[in-house]
């Protein structure tokens, strides 16, 4: 929420150029999410709650470790608990810290039609402007991981703002700050994925996990957020996170091909109308000039 | 089918009654609404209409509201001349030779009825858009009232709440401009409710005659 340092790199519902774009020589950050050394201990959902001023909502036992079902409004970090069994009969606790992935591409810019309620800085940092907001929820539908979530009682949407304020200042993300077991790292995009790939390799070649690998999936054109996966080939295990997430195909037909064809229609139309105007005219020039009219034609 | 339309002095006819004229007006000045603040959603080059119609969060917290209004005049319009509204098969001749109403060549036109092919179509076009636009809308309004809502539903409503107002929007334009720019005497008859006994005799002459009880062209 805090511009105090960031430039504006993309904005939502804007016609025109952008201030931001391209005026900064700035490294894109990155949050890096080790979710093989990731304990589950939640000390990152109360840093969140805690840096953000978040308020403490009820919790829902749901017979697993999860806080709840899902993020919230005004609850944008979770940790997902998934039990798996692996072929050999043996348990896995895979857990992962779901939040924003700050999409290189995000849907839920391109889906928003209020000017400046989303905006993407020139750090790849994707944040809502809650004051910009007018609660129609595009966003909502924009979004690959269902992550944005409506206050039902303002009508604005919150999400994970990467800490936009704590980061403007040098400072790492609260989450990021408060991990013990030091599986979350902050940096730039090309350092983490650095630490990433070698976390990867470290797991193929001396640990049993031979499909273990890198999560910055290409259809949103990477993502400000990064996992490493025991299993690269299943991220569907970690609590249905996509394999191959896009900007859903409705969005890109609203917001592409309809839009063009629409625009298209409604000017062509206005123009037609107004040519067949000076073309043929009214039907007649008064109602009084129906009379002598009729029956004109041999 | 019959409809109550007294012949008046000074050879006009009652050709809209007030709840007509009243209902069409509350669909009129709600649909111009809907249609403002909804291009502002469209549109990033047409937010500004938001802007004027009170911002963009005004525009989107009475949008639906205007909606409901909306859907409400198009189901009295509905009730009032869903009968009158069949298609018949003057209908489809008439629909043969629409390039000649276009020409303004009235009088190679099969004998319209009270309501033309094409005012006919305009009726059914905004009946059908009308109720996708509310199931969609109202879904898009209020999904968590709905156990079953999912993000896909969601995104499909969208796409069809966009495309059905798209084609009330070409509708509209053809509307306003047959009654207001083509047709004089069409935008008087759904203010006052009266049309000379001509303008119905030239553009509805099947009427004519059932008001009449008298021949619309007596040269044939």
């Amino acid at each position: 929420m805090s511009q105090a340092t960031l430039r504006v790199q993309r904005i939502s519902g804007h016609a025109g150029t952008v201030p931001g774009e391209d005026a900064q020589r700035e490294y894109t950050v990155c949050k890096l999410i080790d979710t093989t050394t990731c304990i589950g201990c939640k000390a990152c959902e109360v840093a969140c709650m805690d840096w953000n001023d978040l308020p403490f909502g009820e919790t829902i036992f749901d017979n697993t470790y999860q806080t709840m079902p899902e993020t919230r409004w005004n609850y944008w970090n979770l940790i997902l608990f998934n039990e798996h069994e692996k072929e050999d009969g043996s348990l896995m606790w895979l857990m992962r810290k779901n939040q924003c992935m700050h999409c290189a591409d995000p849907g839920c810019l391109a889906a928003c039609p209020s000017d400046g309620a989303i905006v993407q800085y020139t750090n790849g940092i994707v944040d809502f402007q809650q004051a910009n907001c007018i609660g129609c929820g595009y966003c909502i539908t924009g979004c690959p991981f269902d992550i944005p979530k409506m206050n039902p009682q303002t009508h604005r949407v919150f999400k994970c703002t990467l800490c936009a304020d704590r980061v403007s200042e040098a400072l790492e993300p609260a989450c990021i700050k408060s991990c013990p077991t030091g599986c979350l790292h902050f940096g730039s995009k090309d350092d983490m994925k650095d630490l990433a790939e070698k976390r990867a390799k470290q797991l193929r070649e001396h640990y049993n996990f031979p499909n273990a690998g890198v999560y910055d999936p290409a259809g949103v054109g990477g993502t400000g957020v990064v996992y490493v996966l025991h299993d690269t080939t299943k991220p569907e295990l970690y609590g249905g996170l996509p394999a191959d997430p896009h900007i859903s195909w409705t969005v890109k037909l609203w917001k592409g091909p309809l839009k063009w064809l629409g625009n298209a229609a409604m000017i062509g139309g206005l123009l037609g109308l107004f040519v067949h105007y000076l073309r043929f005219g009214p039907k007649a020039r008064s109602e009084e000039d129906l009379e002598p009219h009729e029956g004109e034609q041999p | 089918m019959s409809h109550p339309d007294q012949i008046l002095a000074h050879g006009r006819v009652l050709r809209y009654s007030f709840p007509e004229r009243a209902w069409h007006w509350v669909a009129g000045f709600s649909y111009v609404y809907l249609l403002l603040s909804g291009l502002a959603f469209w549109s990033p080059w047409l937010f500004w209409l938001a802007m004027i119609l009170g911002g963009g969060q005004v525009s989107r917290m009475l949008h639906p509201f205007v909606g409901v209004v909306f859907a409400i005049a198009v189901a009295a319009m509905y009730n009032m001349w869903a009968g009158q509204m069949r298609i018949t098969d003057v209908d489809k001749a008439w629909f043969s030779s629409v390039e000649h109403y276009a020409r303004n060549e009235d009088e190679k036109m099969p004998p319209a009825g009270r309501y033309n092919a094409g005012q006919k179509s305009l009726f059914w076009g905004f009946v059908i858009c009308m109720v996708l636009l509310l199931v969609t809308g109202i879904f898009m309004w209020i999904p968590q009232y709905f156990p079953w809502h999912s993000l896909l539903i969601l995104r499909i409503a969208t796409i069809i709440h966009a495309s059905s107002a798209l084609i009330t929007i070409g509708l509209f334009m053809i509307h306003v401009y047959m009654g207001v720019f083509a047709e004089r005497g069409a935008f008087g008859s759904v203010i006052r409710g009266d049309v000379s006994l001509q303008f119905a005799r030239r553009y509805h002459p099947g009427w004519y005659e059932e008001i009449t009880g008298q021949p619309a062209s007596p040269k044939k």
